[in-house]
């Protein structure tokens, strides 16, 4: 199948717009410092959503630790950063933050992946909570408590784009590959994939690995934007904000995920003032949309749905 | 049918809050003019939701008292002061964004908060960008907060309060010169960086000065159960117990500690200061409790007894460490603004680097070359719940 | 098990180990009260409540309001807090959980979460972040044998816990609604066959479940004398672990989990480091996750294709 297709190209020239618009609304200071802020979040949780989705929406792993994830790759890229204090050093931060989730994301995966359901829910939130109380107490390394600041600061709307883009690209590639498929065989019938030959144990950890590879990624810009981190930052609280993302764009939607994290910021930063209410406007947000829709506002259904280019759609029939 | 509920609801919950956002213009605030002419906007970054709400509450309430007093007199140099109040919801990368808005949304003059040393830092390099002071009442952090990594003191960040040296020394040598103390037992609170610098600064001091730390514990906000803890100890041979950290966890701690029969003094530091120690604590237990703070009411400062008074007849609670401080910190923006004899940032950064001799309820006090405040802390010793004794430490 | 608990009563100071067995048990009893609300709700719909751990919070705070504003007692306090959770705990059931008796676990367990984020968060927006301290409701005495100390508190929380277990216990085994419970435990389709109520059953469950972590709660209020609206996350998920480690399902393992838990944290703290004792439980956890999942006297329970 040529790469440089029609559809491909077209594709190109959407992302290359989009970017060039937003590059010119911030240069020009059309975008203010402000909202450059909600577009930092925004892209920075798709990132997160994407990945979670992958785990938790199209192969069935219902994880409640992402930001667990999250915090290695801000840590990790934090300590690199700070260490090299350059556009190299920012990058390779990246990579290590990456790496370093990956690894524990393997780890991790390889024993808990064999629970399911609840279980496997509350393992992992115990993962991230286990990673959280090591990151507090390893003063001489992460600073405990009082966190690591004067972070210095490479990201910007280019790298954010740029790896959001190159997140989305690659997870929707591995959804449509043979190994995404046994994934999503094995959220619709994990012991009927078992008995095809499918198995189950490697692209369960396989899945969890890349989710967990991208959450580093995520955490690494992240730490890099805002400055500061501590551990409390990654706490179970933003592993449910990443899961109400999910949740809310739909179990098994990239183009949900990434429209629920633009609306989910925007609906925050409408909410800055009323704070109090944010947590339970997402509480009731997250009994609602269980109740009465609980695929969320896509499903499983993807963007090129709607717009039929010849090319089938991750779902099984 | 439920497709249909559900959008309603989600219908419902965007025009909600759609409605919530735009109707103030998109931010809840004290606006009572939009003319910034007539009025002096001054930026509240705090921690109002989220784990350390209760700091955040508790020094805006003692801000607002402030801005209020201030205000009735007439305001500075007759303009009101128009404060524009924003969560951070106890969360950095959220401080970072609400300082973004208040210093080029809202044109604030200069900002104050937020509470904790993390928060703060992940203001500054805003401050620094949009040229804004920021002031804060309760970021005891040596390193960071006012001064970066390699010592360089920032231009537009500012405390009022002591730092964690300050503190965690003066309760080293109280405990080694007044107390007598040579072993020493650390039960810190390792989930704020409040707890963590107290207690470095103390062990260094102390052992320092020849003493021995035997045993260094800890805990994280909102535990409730110290006994394993203490048991443990209670088989050791020391002579005080340091807590560093906060009220709501020390005064469990003390009365625990009590009731295991472990009768060494307890020292603390201003986190101990609030009424709910009591509390949580009970009369019986505090005894022998001493902790460094900025007042003691015991003071016969006019000053302080007045402050005291409007706070319970406005709140109708006695004032703790944190709204005595947000009260100052009010008092003290303003008192930068007037100095500067306008609203320029820049002159009121440079006035609030000329501080001397302000007087506040929590100490009078110089500002130095690193935008710390030079001032005395006041040692308070507690007995059958009351404060008893109060020895004042210069600073050096 | 005995060999290790031997040599450490060799190795280290006898009367320190006692104490800390009273401070386990203390904690234990109260997890298991907690826990044994989970084991029963997870026994009937297979489903971890969440939300649980913020019953026992909602608990605690109906203590605190009818005893501060209202002056009542102890007795009539934990009662009264009892019946209010029991009402919640129904309520909560028949809003959230029984629209979605036949959809996914991962639905299921979603709302959940966000029941306890609202229990949490609605708190926390009615009562303010600020902890609140129960007035003196029982006797602060107490007994010294030897060095150990024990409070008398202490022992009233045992004694209640042990008193509503027995009657847990009698209900459970005795009564026709605790039939009812252990059939749709069991099967539920056979049990709705045979003209079990279904719908009123788990109704009933979810409402003695509720109740006894109000009464943990309240218990919790009086003992340590601290509740802030945030007090039910880590109790609620280290109560599930003594729920898990004991046999989800099972009422005595719940209390054998309760108790292993409260040991098994406070010999952590109190001779490991008392930094990791949270994390220390969930390793737990996931140990137990990984060797029985059944727990000890859970059952096994086979998949069905």
């Amino acid at each position: 199948m040529k790469v440089l297709n029609k559809k491909n190209i077209l594709t190109l020239i959407i992302i290359l717009i989009i970017y060039a618009i937003v590059q010119v609304l911030l240069t020009n200071g059309i975008i203010s410092s402000f909202y450059e802020i909600t577009i930092a979040t925004i892209c920075i949780n798709i990132i997160l959503a994407v990945s979670l989705n992958l785990v938790t929406g199209f192969t069935g792993q219902f994880s409640l630790g992402h930001a667990g994830f999250m915090s290695i790759g801000a840590y990790a890229g934090a300590l690199v950063n700070m260490e090299m204090n350059s556009n190299m050093g920012f990058l390779a931060g990246i990579a290590a933050g990456a790496v370093a989730a990956l690894i524990v994301g393997i780890l991790i995966g390889i024993p808990t992946l064999r629970l399911k359901g609840d279980y496997l829910a509350i393992a992992t939130l115990g993962m991230a909570e286990i990673i959280r109380v090591l990151f507090l107490n390893m003063d001489d390394i992460t600073n405990g408590a009082a966190g690591l600041f004067g972070i210095p600061r490479f990201t910007n709307w280019t790298w954010l784009y740029i790896f959001t883009v190159l997140t989305l690209i690659m997870i929707d590639n591995f959804i449509k590959s043979s190994q995404g498929r046994a994934c999503i065989s094995i959220r619709e019938d994990e012991i009927a994939a078992e008995s095809m030959g499918i198995n189950t144990t490697k692209y369960k950890v396989m899945a969890f690995a890349v989710g967990a590879f991208f959450a580093g990624i995520a955490g690494a810009l992240y730490s890099s934007y805002f400055y500061f981190i501590n551990p409390t930052m990654f706490g179970f609280q933003k592993s449910i904000d990443i899961l109400v993302i999910v949740v809310f764009g739909g179990l098994g939607s990239i183009t949900g995920s990434v429209i629920a994290a633009i609306v989910l910021a925007v609906i925050t930063t409408i909410l800055q003032s009323y704070s109090e209410l944010r947590m339970i406007i997402y509480a009731l947000l997250l009994i609602s949309i269980m109740l009465f829709r609980p695929q969320g506002l896509l499903g499983t259904k993807e963007i090129t749905d709607f717009f039929k280019f010849g090319n089938k759609s991750a779902k099984v029939e | 049918m439920k497709k249909k509920k559900f959008l309603s609801l989600l219908t419902l919950l965007l025009v909600m809050s759609l409605i919530a956002g735009c109707g103030n213009g998109g931010a809840k605030i004290d606006d009572s003019s939009n003319n910034t002419e007539d009025g002096i906007k001054i930026g509240i970054n705090y921690e109002l939701t989220g784990g350390v709400a209760s700091y955040g509450q508790s020094s805006v309430d003692g801000i607002m008292m402030a801005f209020d007093e201030i205000n009735a007199a007439g305001g500075i140099d007759g303009k009101q002061i128009i404060p524009v109040k924003i969560d951070n919801k106890s969360e950095a990368s959220e401080a970072t964004s609400v300082a973004t808005r208040l210093m080029t949304q809202e044109g604030v003059v200069l900002s104050l908060g937020p509470a904790t040393s993390g928060n703060f830092m992940a203001t500054i390099p805003v401050a620094q960008q949009n040229k804004i002071p920021i002031l804060s009442s309760s970021s005891t952090a040596d390193n960071g907060v006012t001064t970066d990594a390699d010592g360089n003191v920032y231009d537009y960040a500012f405390r009022l309060c002591f730092n964690d040296s300050f503190q965690g020394v003066t309760m080293a040598n109280f405990a080694l010169n007044n107390l007598e103390a040579k072993k020493a037992v650390i039960i810190k609170d390792t989930s704020s960086d409040y707890g963590k610098g107290l207690a470095e600064n103390f062990k260094a001091a102390f052992e320092g000065a020849g003493g021995e730390v035997v045993a260094e514990e800890g805990y994280v906000k909102g535990d409730k159960d110290f006994n394993p803890v203490l048991t443990s100890i209670r088989g050791k041979e020391f002579d005080v117990i340091f807590v560093p950290g906060y009220y709501d966890e020390a005064g469990l701690i003390i009365k625990q500690a009590r009731d295991l029969e472990i009768d060494a003094p307890i020292l603390g530091a201003d986190g101990f200061d609030s009424p709910v120690l009591l509390e949580l604590a009970g009369q019986a237990a505090l005894n022998d409790v001493y902790f460094s703070n900025h007042y003691s009411s015991l003071d016969k400062d006019p000053l302080v007894l007045d402050f005291i008074a409007a706070y319970e007849k406005k709140y109708d609670v006695e004032p703790n460490a944190f709204n005595a401080l947000g009260y100052d910190l009010g008092k003290w923006a303003a008192d930068a603004v007037k100095r500067a004899g306008s609203s320029d940032p820049a002159k009121i950064t440079e006035a609030l680097a000329a501080t001397k001799g302000f007087q506040g309820v929590t100490g009078t006090f110089d500002m130095d070359e690193k935008h710390n405040p030079v001032k005395s802390a006041v040692v308070i010793g507690l007995e059958n719940g009351a404060q008893a004794t109060s020895i004042k430490v210069d600073p050096k | 098990m005995l060999t290790w608990f031997y040599s450490y009563m060799r190795r280290c100071d006898l009367e320190q180990f006692s104490q800390q067995i009273v401070n386990g048990i203390s904690l234990g009893s109260i997890y298991a009260l907690v826990a044994l609300g989970y084991t029963m709700v997870y026994g009937i719909i297979k489903l971890i409540n969440f939300a649980h751990g913020d019953v026992y919070m909602v608990g605690a705070y109906v203590g605190f309001a009818v005893t501060t504003f209202a002056g009542i007692g102890f007795i009539p306090a934990l009662i009264t807090s009892m019946a209010a959770c029991a009402i919640l705990g129904m309520t909560i059931e028949k809003v959230a959980y029984k629209p979605l008796r036949n959809s996914t676990r991962i639905a299921v367990l979603i709302t959940a979460i966000g029941v306890s984020l609202l229990l949490e968060y609605g708190m926390m927006y009615f009562v303010g972040a600020q902890v609140r301290s129960y007035p003196k409701l029982l006797s602060e005495e107490v007994l010294t044998i030897g060095s150990v100390i024990i409070k008398m508190q202490q022992i009233y929380i045992v004694i209640t816990v042990l008193v509503l277990m027995v009657i847990l216990q009698y209900v459970v085994k005795r009564t026709k609604v605790g039939k009812a419970m252990r059939a749709v435990s069991a099967d539920k389709d056979a049990a709705q066959l045979m003209g079990i109520k279904i719908d009123n059953t788990i109704s009933f469950t979810f409402a003695i479940g509720s109740a006894l972590a109000g009464a943990g709660g309240v218990l919790v209020g009086i003992y340590y004398n601290s509740i802030d609206p945030l007090m039910g996350t880590m109790p609620g998920l280290k109560a599930f672990v003594a729920a898990v480690f004991g046999g989800i399902g099972s009422i005595p393992g719940a209390m054998i989990g309760g108790l292993s838990i409260g040991m098994l944290e406070t010999f952590v703290a109190g001779y490991g480091s008392s930094k990791l004792r949270d994390a220390a439980v969930f390793a737990f956890l996931i140990f137990v996750l990984l060797l029985k999942p059944s727990g000890l006297l859970g059952r096994d329970t086979k998949e069905k294709v």
